[in-house]
């Protein structure tokens, strides 16, 4: 009531200031009105001051007597944001909210919906070392093809860093190593035994055992590999110690898992993670939590412990981890920050409460040509085809590990990377379209009003892969703006990556952004620039500065 | 009927090899007619359904009923200067096929010098033929006077496109506006073609010092009245018609600069101006049409908002800022320049072509700043400049081509200036949370020693 109150006030001291310029203007002519005009900037500005001085003594006033003025609405002059902001759901009531106006929510058909299924056909898994950024190209293998793994058995190492463990999922026999370009190995196949057995850890307790040891046993058991640091999305390097460690406990992303569903019955796990991150940051975790108000987040994340929570509202991308440390405590200069997804955090808790490495993952079967779209829970790096079954509506499909946006692009024979917990398949686009840049006949997501889709907000669409047009040069100046919700200018960014300018690219928040944060750019570019893979190429650069 | 098409395009594709020009003009026209079948590599794997094809033409689109008001102002304004048919649909057909007879040529031209050096080009550097001229090509007709020898057209396209962008990189690479530079090297380059009073209207020739006739209709009319005349509709004859006492073929402008608002309502109303019906370029006149293309542009985000409101401040502001330097009362003796000072900045917007600057000049992506902010003050000091250059030059009443092109210079100046505050604000940033985080180091120890 209050804020409709304050619109009014403003929207008629807006047209009495109107009415009195053309007032004015009805009967002068030459420098009476310029003096007019002055008399008239001058009275406004002295009501404003006036007005201004009564808004911060009441803002006194009320701080004396312990009131909130912000959430109250007592100000005279309303802010910008409870002019423009929105509103926060009322579930976020006592927890800072951020509210983000950029952005865009691609709505696919295709969601996968209902319970969790158990994918029983699954028999082969893979260890991909090219999923843990910042290694070297070939690491060091310590099985063989023949050997057999329990689940959290060391399969590799970085040479850089010898004693963190990358681990097996699940238990079973090494049946294949393959080497993609360079001789490089890009995956370890494990053909999982009808019975799982795990190696039995001895996790120190999270709560007095000294950072160090529990560093160790990070190490050890392959749990470091669930950890990711900003800058860079690399493993992180043990010798680290992060500045605060960030979860986003919801995703945005096109079709992207419900992780309220995720989390249920893993409540405990997902706590125990909590607390252990809490032991290894010198700062806070903090926790995303979903502020958009169609869905209250689960207890397990509005109610956890030991970590220190922030609501986001807004559109894709504001369930990125990215733009919520952005709006949380930003990155920059030596600054490292670890992420973790929420099966990740689940994973750690486990691990420290069951002594076991758990290589299950829920992952979400979604897209436009699957026939049932669905959750499934498999294992970290499970096969592919094993696990869609060929549940395609026709064969001209792509596969994508990961979402539309910044996934991978998998062949129908390999497996799901390690941080994905979504599958989507789409309709291959490589079709000749007639005047498809004046005239398109088929409905296609885009923000451009050009295209009736502003008149039907909440239609879905299929989505194919067509590029609906050529690459070309950066013209339009306007359309990453429209997405991106971080203070960064993306496009100089992206030029000053091109042409190699190291100091330009951090001070222009390098350091900030990876891929999946300006995937929803590149989807918006009208020039159709690949804006992730010079964004990976100018991290690279960066990474080798240090 | 598509697949027949495709094995159409098919079937006549030249070899890339032998003639790569061939080829570039063929692929030119082929993406003109379908979008390829290209899909997705690395990065997103779904692509929004807007790409630069779509976006320019949505800029020719916005231009169309400016062509349709301009071709048929042509004709009416050399109509009403000889005096003939002064109701609006009263010889329509005679005035609308006066302007095509005017303006296809312009366009065909314009069209054929500037889309054969793109394809040139392109096909020498052996990219695809970019989109930037579809816009260039549609806006340099409507900016040109109805009269413009086609040589000099041709030669200024030329160097527009060849000086102004392809030196440059081609599209997206241009410092300065094509059209306005085609436009800019008329001016400069043959300054009695485009300025002074006789240029605005189509078809009316000097005959004696102060002296003005129709042109003399020659075979194409001849054969357009043989048409009309079997239809049994009035026909163009043979011309030569004396112009109307008074005449003047100034523009309303020209008429202020001289004599201030009072001379302009002395030939023209505020209807007349307001609706287009005036001389002037082929397509500037019109503000009720320009504001219509404007709105589409700024409904579809294809033109930035920012750029044409902020140029409107600025015009505000230099108009009132000069109405307050003008003198209150005129002598016998006062200079036409006071005159026109004294000319109410709302006044300004009737006259000229700043509606069409603003919407469709200044707001192009490639040449204007490219940050909002930047965008802010790059409209405003358009506005700005462009209203000084207007009325405080004695040579030329009108400013917006220069204007444009001296804030094009500085665009990427205050671009600069934007992007470094955006890392000074980040390196600030950065320091207040190291210092903050320094304390807590310390404060945290204290904490537990109690």
């Amino acid at each position: 009531m209050k804020s409709i109150l304050n619109k009014a006030v403003l929207t008629g001291s807006v047209f009495l200031f109107a009415f009195e310029l053309s007032a004015q203007n009805g009967a002068a002519s030459g420098s009476n009105i310029f003096i007019y005009t002055l008399v008239g900037i001058a009275v406004i500005l002295f009501f404003g001051m006036l007005i201004n001085v009564a808004d911060n003594l009441i803002g006194i006033e009320a701080k004396q007597n312990n009131i909130d003025v912000e959430e109250g609405g007592l100000s005279f002059l309303p802010g910008l944001n409870h002019l423009f902001g929105g509103k926060a759901p009322s579930y976020t009531a006592g927890t800072p909210v951020t509210i983000l106006k950029r952005g865009h929510d691609i709505l696919l058909e295709g969601e996968a919906n209902g319970n969790i299924e158990n994918a029983t056909t699954v028999t082969r898994v893979a260890v991909q070392p090219p999923n843990f950024l910042g290694l070297q190209p070939i690491p060091k293998l310590t099985v063989a093809v023949g050997d057999t793994v329990k689940a959290g058995d060391q399969i590799f190492f970085d040479k850089q860093m010898p004693d963190v463990a990358f681990v097996a999922p699940v238990s079973g026999e090494v049946i294949e190593v393959n080497r993609g370009a360079k001789r490089a190995i890009t995956e370890v196949v494990i053909l999982a035994d009808k019975e799982q057995q795990h190696r039995q850890f001895d996790a120190p307790d999270a709560h007095t055992a000294n950072r160090a040891d529990l560093v160790n046993f990070l190490k050890e058991s392959g749990a470091w590999a669930l950890l990711r640091q900003r800058p860079y999305n690399t493993v992180p390097s043990p010798e680290v110690t992060p500045r605060d460690i960030f979860v986003s406990t919801f995703d945005t992303a096109p079709l992207a898992p419900d992780s309220n569903l995720i989390v249920a019955g893993q409540e405990a796990a997902f706590q125990q993670g909590v607390n252990v991150l809490a032991r290894l940051t010198d700062g806070q975790v903090h926790l995303g939590l979903d502020g958009r108000g169609d869905t209250p987040p689960a207890a397990a994340f509005a109610q956890a412990t030991n970590a220190s929570k922030r609501y986001f509202k807004g559109k894709h991308p504001a369930g990125n981890v990215g733009i919520q440390i952005h709006h949380t405590a930003p990155v920059g200069g030596t600054d490292v920050v670890w992420t973790l997804g929420v099966q990740e955090v689940i994973a750690l808790g486990k691990l420290f409460l069951t002594g076991q490495m758990d290589g299950t993952r829920v992952v979400a079967l979604t897209g436009a040509e699957l026939k049932t779209p669905k959750y499934v829970r498999t294992f970290a790096g499970a096969n592919l085809s094993e696990l869609l079954n060929g549940n395609f509506k026709q064969d001209n499909v792509r596969i994508i590990s990961g979402d539309v946006l910044s996934g991978q692009q998998k062949g129908a024979n390999s497996y799901l990377n390690f941080y994905d917990d979504q599958i989507t398949v789409i309709t291959e686009g490589d079709y000749f379209e007639l005047f498809g840049w004046l005239l398109p006949l088929s409905p296609r997501p885009t923000i451009s009003n050009t295209f009736p889709n502003f008149l039907f907000p909440d239609v879905k669409f299929d989505g194919d892969t067509n590029t609906h047009g050529e690459k070309r040069a950066f013209v339009v100046t306007n359309d990453y703006e429209q997405v991106m919700p971080m203070d960064i200018y993306t496009q100089q960014l992206m030029k000053s990556i091109v042409i190699n300018d190291i100091e330009r690219m951090e001070g222009l928040g390098i350091l900030e952004v990876v891929e999946e944060d300006v995937a929803l750019c590149e989807f918006v570019c009208v020039s159709k620039q690949p804006l992730q893979k010079i964004l990976r190429e100018g991290l690279e650069t960066m990474r080798e500065q240090v | 009927m598509k697949k027949a098409l495709l094995n159409f395009f098919e079937r006549i594709e030249p070899d890339k090899e032998k003639s790569p020009f061939l080829h570039t003009a063929y692929d030119a026209f082929f993406t003109f007619a379908f979008t390829p079948n290209e899909v997705t590599a690395q990065g997103v794997h779904i692509r929004d359904g807007m790409d630069l094809k779509r976006t320019m033409v949505h800029v020719v689109l916005a231009l169309q009923l400016l062509y349709v008001f301009g071709t048929y102002n042509i004709g009416n304004q050399h109509f009403s200067a000889l005096g003939m048919y002064p109701g609006v649909f009263e010889g329509f057909h005679l005035k609308l096929f006066y302007g095509l007879v005017k303006i296809l040529p312009i366009f065909v031209v314009t069209h054929l010098v500037g889309l054969g050096i793109e394809f040139y080009y392109a096909a020498k550097k052996g990219h695809a033929v970019e989109e930037g001229f579809l816009v260039s090509g549609a806006l340099i007709p409507l900016i040109m006077p109805p009269d413009i020898p086609m040589w000099i057209l041709a030669i200024s396209i030329a160097f527009a496109v060849i000086i102004g962008k392809e030196a440059f990189g081609g599209t997206g690479m241009n410092i300065l506006n094509i059209a306005l530079l085609a436009r800019v090297f008329v001016f400069f380059a043959y300054p009695t073609y485009i300025s002074g009073d006789e240029v605005w209207i189509a078809g009316i020739e000097k005959v004696g010092p102060g002296m003005y006739a129709g042109q003399e209709y020659g075979t194409v009319y001849g054969i357009l009245d043989s048409i009309f005349g079997a239809f049994g509709w009035a026909t163009f004859g043979e011309g030569q018609t004396a112009v109307v006492d008074g005449f003047t073929g100034a523009t309303p402008l020209g008429l202020a600069a001289k004599g201030g608002w009072e001379a302009v309502t002395q030939y023209y109303t505020v209807d007349q101006m307001w609706w287009g019906n005036i001389p002037g370029s082929i397509g500037e006149t019109p503000k009720p049409f320009i504001l219509l293309g404007a709105l589409f542009l700024i409904f579809t985000k294809v033109a930035d908002w920012r750029i044409m409101v902020s140029a409107i401040v600025g015009f505000v502001a230099c108009g009132l800022m000069i109405n307050g330097i003008a003198p209150d009362t005129f002598g016998p003796e006062t200079d036409g320049i006071f005159k026109f000072m004294a000319v109410p900045w709302y006044y300004h917007f009737y006259m000229g072509s700043f509606f069409f600057a603003m919407a469709f000049m200044a707001t192009d992506p490639v040449t204007a700043a490219s940050t909002p902010t930047g965008k802010w003050i790059y409209g405003f000091f358009i506005g700005f400049v462009g209203l000084i250059i207007r009325i405080l030059n004695p040579a030329y009443p009108e400013g917006w081509m220069l204007a444009i092109l001296f804030m094009n210079v500085f665009a990427p100046l205050i671009d600069h200036y934007v992007f470094e505050a955006n890392v000074k604000r980040r390196a600030k940033r950065q320091a207040a949370i190291a210092s903050a985080r320094g304390e807590a180091a310390t404060a945290q120890p204290a904490v537990t020693a109690e």
